[in-house]
Parts: C-alpha cells; sequence; structure tokens
C-alpha cells in the first residue's frame, strides 16, 4: 500500500466516524436539548403541557406548603409572575424560601408545573445562573453573584 | 510580613519565568551552550521561589491571618488545620497560585532528570515553559493576588464553603492539576520541537512518560472527584455531565489519545505530525478548562460581562497559546519528515482507530459544552444541555472504541492479521455472549441495553487478560515457563492490560449501578422500619452533636439483612453557622463492591425525618476502574525502557547539531 493511498484510508475512516459523530450531535441537539424560562415567559409564550423545560425564579416567601409523604409544593417567582409548582422528594440543602431555584419538569393539564429535579445553589451569595440573568434582564436583581467560581460541582439538586 | 515575602517571591518568580522564556530560546537559536543551560537554573529558581510563595499562603491560613483578604474570606479560627490547609486551594486565588506552583514543579523536574536531553531541545522546551509560566503569575499578580492586605482587619474570617471542607478535597484539585499542568511538558516539547523543526523517536521516548504521569494524575483526580460528588452532595449522583466536570474530561479524552499515538511515534516513528497536534489540542482543553471554571463564565455569561477582567486575561492567555500554537504548527508542521508505513489493518492501524474515536468523543463533548455558552453569547436563548444529550452522543462512540479495544495489542505492528487476532479473542467473546445470555435469563424483562453493556465490558476484560496470556504463552506451554515468561514481559505490557481491564471494571460498575440502582425516600420517626434490597434498615434516635465549627444532627441506624444485624449507619446533617449553610453528610456502607447510602432530609415538626435511602450495586467498581488504569500507567512509568530514558545522540552532536 502506497503512502497515497494509506492516507487516503486514513481520511476515509476519519470522515466517517466525523460524519457518524455529526449525525448524532445534531440528533441529541434536536431532541434533549431543555430550555430555561421564568415564569413570566412561561405567561407570554404558553407552553403546552408535557413539554420539559428549566423553571428558574425566587421561591416565593410563604408559599411553601409540604403535604404527605414527601410532597412539596411552592411558587416560584420573578417579580411579575409566578407559577405553582409541585414536588415529590427532598429539596436540597439551600432550598430556601426568598432564594433562587431551578426547577426542571413540565407543566401538567391544570398549569401546575410538576418538577422532576430542583436544582439549588451551594453557596448563600450565590444564584442560578440561569436565574440571575432573568431577573437582571427584569430590574429585580441587586446583589452581585460573581462569588461563583468554585472549584467542584456549583450546583447542587435532588431529583426523583 | 508573610504576605510580602510571598508576594515579593511571586514578582521574582515572575522575573525568573522572564528570563527563563527568552534567553535559552535565544541561546539556542545561536547555539551558545551556555546561554542554552541557563535554563536549568532559571526553571529551578524559579520552583524554589514560587514555592516560597505557595509556603507563606500555607503559612497565613495556618496562621489565620485575616489581615490578608484571601484568608478573610475563606477561612475561620474554628477550622481544623487540615481544612486550614485545604482551604488554601478551595479559592480561585489559592488554587491559580498552586496551578503555578505545580508548573514550576514540572518546569523543575524537566530541569533535573532532562540531562540526557539534547541541549537545545531542553533549552526551547523549558522556554516554552517558561512562556505559560510567565502568563500566569501575570493573571495572578494583575487580578488575583492572594497576598492582598484588608485595610481594617476583621478579628473572624468567613470560613471555607462548608461542602469544601472534607478530606476529597484536601486531594482532588491537586491531583486534577497535577493531570492539566503536567499536560505543559508535553505541549512544551511539542513547540520545542516545531520551532527546531526536528523530531524522532526519541523525542516520543521522553515525552511519553511526563503524559503518562500527567495523564495518571488526571484519572484519579477526577476519580476522586466524581467520588466525592457521590458521597457528599448527598444524592448518590456520581457523574452529572456538569461543564466543570466536563472540562476535565475533555483534556482526558485527549490525553487518552495522545498516550496512545506516542506509543506509535515511539516504535514505529510514524504519526509524528498528529501527536504533536494532540500534544497541542490536549494542553489547549486543559488551558480551556482552567478558562471554564476559572473565568466565571459558567456562572453566567453576563457575569463574565460585567466583570470582565480575570475572564478576559484567561480567555487572552487561552488565545495566544492556543492560535499562537496551531499557527506555529501549520507554519512549521510539514517540515516534519514522515514516519513509516503501515497497512490499515495493522497495530498502527487500531491505535489510529482508537485516537479518531476518542478525539471525536472529546469533540462532542466539547460541543455538548460550549454550545450552550455560544448560543447564549449570540442569541440570548438559554438551553441546558444534560445528560441525555451525552448519552446519545458520547455513548455511541465509545461502543466501537470499547469493541475495537481487545483487538488492537494483538495486531503486529505494520502489518496485522485481523482473523488471527479474532481467533485469539474466541474465548474473551464466548465469555461475553454467556455474561450475556445470563444477564438476560437473570433480568427478564428489565432493561435491554444493560446486559449487553455488560457483554462489552466482559469483553474487555477477558480481551486484556488474553493480550497476557498469549503473549506468556499460557495454555501453550507448560505453567511454569508460561509464568517465567509472564514475568519477563516489558512492564509496559502489565500497564496496557491493567488499565483496559479498568476500562471494563468501570463500565460493569456504570451500567450496574444506572440500571439496577434501587431508591427509596421516605420520612420516618425513630423506631420507624425502611426496606431496601432486602436490607432492612431501623431508625434508632435522633441525636444532636457540636463539632468544631458546625453543629450536627445525626440519625442512627440499625442495618439488618434477613433478620441479622449486619452493622450501623450515622448519616448527619452539619449546619454550619458561619456562612449559615448546611451540609448533609451521607452514610454509606460497603458490603462487597456494592453499597448503601443514606442521606438525610428535612425534619418535620412531628419529628419524622426525610431519609434517602439507596442501593447501588457494584458502585465502587466505577472508581476502581479508575485506579486500575492508574495503576496500570504506574506500571508503564516504571517500564525499564523508560527509566533509563531516551537514547543519547553521539556526544560530538551535543547540542551542536545544526536543526535540519
Amino acid at each position: 500500500m502506497t503512502r497515497k493511498q494509506r492516507r487516503l484510508t486514513m481520511i476515509g475512516g476519519a470522515l466517517v466516524v466525523l460524519a457518524i459523530a455529526v449525525g448524532l450531535v445534531l440528533n441529541a441537539l434536536r431532541d434533549s436539548i431543555v430550555f430555561f424560562s421564568t415564569p413570566q415567559m412561561v405567561a407570554e409564550k404558553h407552553v403546552p403541557p408535557g413539554r420539559r423545560f428549566r423553571l428558574g425564579g425566587v421561591v416565593e416567601p410563604g408559599s411553601l406548603h409540604r403535604g404527605d409523604n414527601l410532597a412539596v409544593t411552592f411558587k416560584v417567582a420573578d417579580g411579575s409572575n409566578a407559577l405553582e409548582v409541585a414536588y415529590k422528594g427532598i429539596l436540597p440543602d439551600l432550598f430556601r424560601e426568598g432564594q433562587g431555584v431551578v426547577a426542571e419538569g413540565a407543566l401538567d393539564a391544570g398549569g401546575v408545573f410538576r418538577a422532576d429535579t430542583v436544582l439549588a445553589k451551594h453557596d448563600e451569595t450565590y444564584m442560578p445562573k440561569d436565574v440571575a440573568d432573568a431577573l437582571k434582564k427584569q430590574g429585580h436583581w441587586k446583589d452581585d453573584y460573581e462569588k461563583a467560581a468554585k472549584p467542584g460541582k456549583p450546583m447542587q439538586g435532588a431529583s426523583r | 510580613m508573610i504576605a510580602e515575602a510571598g508576594h515579593y517571591a511571586l514578582v521574582l518568580a515572575l522575573a525568573l519565568a522572564l528570563i527563563q522564556s527568552t534567553v535559552p530560546m535565544i541561546g539556542a537559536r545561536l547555539r551558545d551552550p551556555a546561554l542554552m543551560t541557563l535554563a536549568r537554573s532559571t526553571a529551578l529558581a524559579q520552583l524554589a521561589f514560587v514555592g516560597i510563595s505557595f509556603m507563606a499562603l500555607v503559612a497565613l491560613h495556618v496562621m489565620s491571618d485575616f489581615s490578608v483578604a484571601n484568608v478573610y474570606e475563606n477561612s475561620h479560627s474554628l477550622k481544623p488545620l487540615i481544612y486550614k490547609i485545604t482551604g488554601v486551594w478551595g479559592n480561585h486565588e489559592g488554587s491559580m497560585l498552586l496551578w503555578v506552583s505545580i508548573l514550576a514543579l514540572f518546569g523543575g523536574l524537566v530541569a533535573v532528570f532532562g540531562n540526557n536531553l539534547p541541549l537545545s531541545l531542553r533549552a526551547n522546551a523549558l522556554g516554552v515553559q517558561g512562556w505559560v509560566s510567565t502568563a500566569f503569575y501575570l493573571f495572578i499578580l494583575l487580578t488575583s493576588n492572594p497576598f492582598l492586605r484588608l485595610a481594617n482587619p476583621p478579628l473572624e474570617g468567613r470560613d471555607l464553603n462548608p461542602v469544601l471542607q472534607d478530606p476529597g478535597l484536601a486531594l482532588h484539585p491537586p491531583m486534577l492539576y497535577l493531570g492539566y499542568v503536567g499536560f505543559s511538558i508535553s505541549f512544551s516539547f511539542a513547540i520545542a520541537a516545531l520551532i527546531e523543526g526536528r523530531i524522532d523517536a526519541a523525542w516520543a521516548r521522553w515525552v511519553r512518560p511526563w503524559t503518562l504521569m500527567a495523564w495518571m494524575f488526571l484519572t484519579l483526580g477526577i476519580a476522586m472527584g466524581s467520588y466525592w460528588a457521590y458521597y457528599e452532595l448527598g444524592w448518590g449522583g456520581w457523574w452529572f455531565w456538569d461543564p466543570v466536570e466536563n472540562a476535565s474530561l475533555m483534556p482526558w479524552l485527549a490525553g487518552t489519545a495522545l498516550l496512545h499515538s506516542a506509543v506509535v511515534m515511539e516504535k514505529r516513528n510514524a504519526l509524528k505530525v498528529w501527536t504533536v497536534l494532540l500534544a497541542i489540542l490536549t494542553f489547549s482543553l486543559s488551558l480551556l478548562g482552567t478558562f471554564l471554571v476559572r473565568s466565571g463564565v459558567l456562572t453566567s455569561v453576563h457575569a463574565f460581562a460585567t466583570d470582565p477582567t480575570r475572564g478576559v486575561f484567561i480567555l487572552l492567555i487561552l488565545c495566544v497559546f492556543i492560535g499562537g500554537s496551531l499557527t506555529l504548527y501549520a507554519w512549521r508542521a510539514s517540515s516534519l519528515k514522515q514516519g513509516g508505513l503501515f497497512a490499515p489493518i495493522s497495530r498502527e492501524g487500531a491505535l489510529v482507530l482508537n485516537n479518531l474515536l476518542l478525539t471525536t468523543a472529546c469533540a462532542t463533548v466539547f460541543i455538548g459544552t460550549l454550545y450552550p455558552l455560544g448560543l447564549e453569547v449570540l442569541t440570548g436563548e438559554r438551553i441546558s444541555v444534560g445528560a441525555p444529550f451525552f448519552n446519545l452522543t458520547f455513548a455511541p462512540l465509545f461502543v466501537p472504541l470499547l469493541l475495537a479495544l481487545p483487538f488492537g495489542p494483538l495486531l503486529a505492528w505494520k502489518r496485522g492479521d485481523l482473523a488471527g487476532a479474532a481467533q485469539r479473542l474466541y474465548a474473551a467473546g464466548i465469555a461475553a455472549l454467556v455474561a450475556v445470555a445470563v444477564l438476560w435469563a437473570w433480568t427478564r424483562g428489565g432493561a435491554a441495553l444493560a446486559p449487553l453493556a455488560i457483554g462489552l465490558a466482559v469483553f474487555v476484560i477477558i480481551g486484556a487478560l488474553t493480550d497476557i496470556a498469549e503473549r506468556s504463552m499460557l495454555f501453550r506451554m507448560p505453567l511454569p515457563i508460561a509464568l517465567r515468561r509472564a514475568r519477563g514481559l516489558p512492564r509496559a505490557s502489565w500497564g496496557t492490560m491493567f488499565a483496559h481491564l479498568g476500562v471494563g471494571v468501570a463500565l460493569i460498575g456504570i451500567v450496574c449501578e444506572t440500571t439496577w440502582n434501587s431508591e427509596l425516600i421516605s420520612t420516618l420517626k425513630p423506631g420507624d422500619v425502611a426496606k431496601v434490597a432486602g436490607y432492612e434498615l431501623k431508625l434508632d434516635a435522633i441525636s444532636q452533636r457540636q463539632g468544631p465549627n458546625y453543629g450536627e444532627m445525626l440519625a442512627h441506624f440499625t442495618v439488618s439483612r434477613d433478620g441479622r444485624p449486619i452493622g450501623a449507619m450515622t448519616p448527619s446533617k452539619r449546619s454550619f453557622a458561619t456562612r449559615g449553610m448546611s451540609t448533609t453528610e451521607a452514610a454509606l456502607m460497603s458490603r462487597g463492591v456494592s453499597q448503601l447510602y443514606v442521606s438525610l432530609g428535612d425534619t418535620a415538626a412531628s419529628g419524622a425525618i426525610a431519609v434517602r435511602i439507596y442501593h447501588k450495586p457494584m458502585v465502587l467498581l466505577i472508581w476502581f476502574g479508575p485506579l486500575l488504569m492508574a495503576f496500570g500507567g504506574l506500571l508503564s512509568l516504571s517500564d525499564r525502557r523508560l527509566r533509563v530514558g531516551a537514547p543519547k545522540p553521539a556526544k560530538a552532536a551535543r547540542g551542536l547539531q545544526p536543526a535540519e
């Protein structure tokens, strides 16, 4: 096999693998991406029930209710709108009323957000990135949140 | 005083790095041995000064000198000594200082052990190392100086983030950095080779141990971080495809590829141009990882835009080094001579396939990590790319890699015999099929993919053993002869076996944990019993305790199986007053390689406590795998060939040879 043939085989093989990888990536990007919304965006956009997204905002003070068997409901607010969230399981250590939170799940037919994952950040000076951005955009933001660059996992979460 | 001394030592280290990055390279141009040997002394002096600087910061933390901003923000006088020390790198400034200290350490090691290197290669490589150090010293001194004083020293510090007060964190960042920064050596050698326009098998033999060492540390560092997340974050996950984790996985994938292509280069003098490119890419990805974690860009693209000093500085370092080295590569790579020929079906071909799949997998991780950032910058739309994306892209690329893995070592160099290799893998294939069949029958109606994945893992494991059995002629020669042959095999062969074995072992752990993990979340009162996977956990009592800088609530469980008590577990919840934070300390009980895992949630008004109990089958294998891989790396590293070092060029030619 000459040098040229060898090179062609290698380049051919590389192209095949790359094409497969591009296909996989495009396919995965189409199916498995989760968008981020705030309660206001949900109210404006009319997200269909059953479509997964991440909901971010502040846990409205006084809205947290614990039911039987670890069922919890609370409201996520962003200053202009609030959305009812239902979750079953243990909330992360840093989950608190009046603090930023990100929940992942989907709306049910009654317009309640059924979360299967609740994320809160591991630092009291600290807001989940998406929440801080959204609040900032809407002008509800006071504190800085640059104290983020900690090694290791910044997110703490609970999921079922 | 100590802070000022540390600061001053750091400035001196910068000055030395500046000398190291210019003078020896000029010396290499002018072929002046005196200037070239300067690289050695400056590298060692630089190590000494940055070492003094680092020690100064450690001393400040140990003495709880709260007049230093860094100590005030990250320490507390009541914190246990060990966390006072590990707290040094539990924050941005300190961890960057650790980064440059390790960089200087590697520079010093090259200086000490590089006596048999061609003089000009050593001068150029240490010079490049000097550039990297210079950039990072400037970064620390200009944007993140750990020695800044506070005008009005407070009496007490703000304490270290409680999640980081853990033995796992004592070792995780240094290990990870030893890996990240270790790749700077192969980078420096690659750039030096490009500058000299000459590269040969001796180069690969020189670079391989350093790459191997960096790779080992990175493997251990990633595994340790994953185990830390598993027991400290309290919900039993061990890999989240979080950008911070991906930042360490990318250099690992590229580094693994580099390790394999360097073998081809050393043995067959082929794939030179590609190996050099991989060396550049691997360190570039390490820099990218540092940028991702350190610039705040992951917290928010907007945070990055509003407080840009640090981020922009690292981005600049990133652009200069990656852009510069790739430009140099494009310009000079064609001057490197082509190496030996080989057929597509050969050991070289197999290693090319390995490289191809590893780099492609690395590229998909790259896209998944950076695509959300790019999209947000361009359109403002925010998305999250989580585990589903990586499961759909990363996993399908790893399946052919693992399928091909056992074939590689069985193929001959230059021209291999695929049918012959397949024949020798009969046993492995049959074992894999048996494993699939048994699991299928056992878990009937369960997950379909899991038995196949475990079959693949068995194939990899038996395949790795087959290679050693073949080499020692086990079953073909009488046993004593085979054993003697096995002992006589080069340690690198044993290293290969252990590393490949580790891949299979980790895969079994991953598949078992994700498929057959059982979980119970419930609220328990003292006296209640929870049942998980055949184990009974009785909550005996809840008690309180005061730790050095936290209060702790402990839940005491008695674990029994079939009515027989087998032990106690006491998960706890710690609350740290200074930061107003609490952490969940999970309790773990190992049963073989499986684990029971209990973590606590909130306490209800009635006195019942929320509890999360997992049974995680085979979970420890996830971390045994990387341990085996690193052990394989260690064996390879101790191989005689590498210890002896590269063959010396003829005396007369040393350092005075023209570059062409």
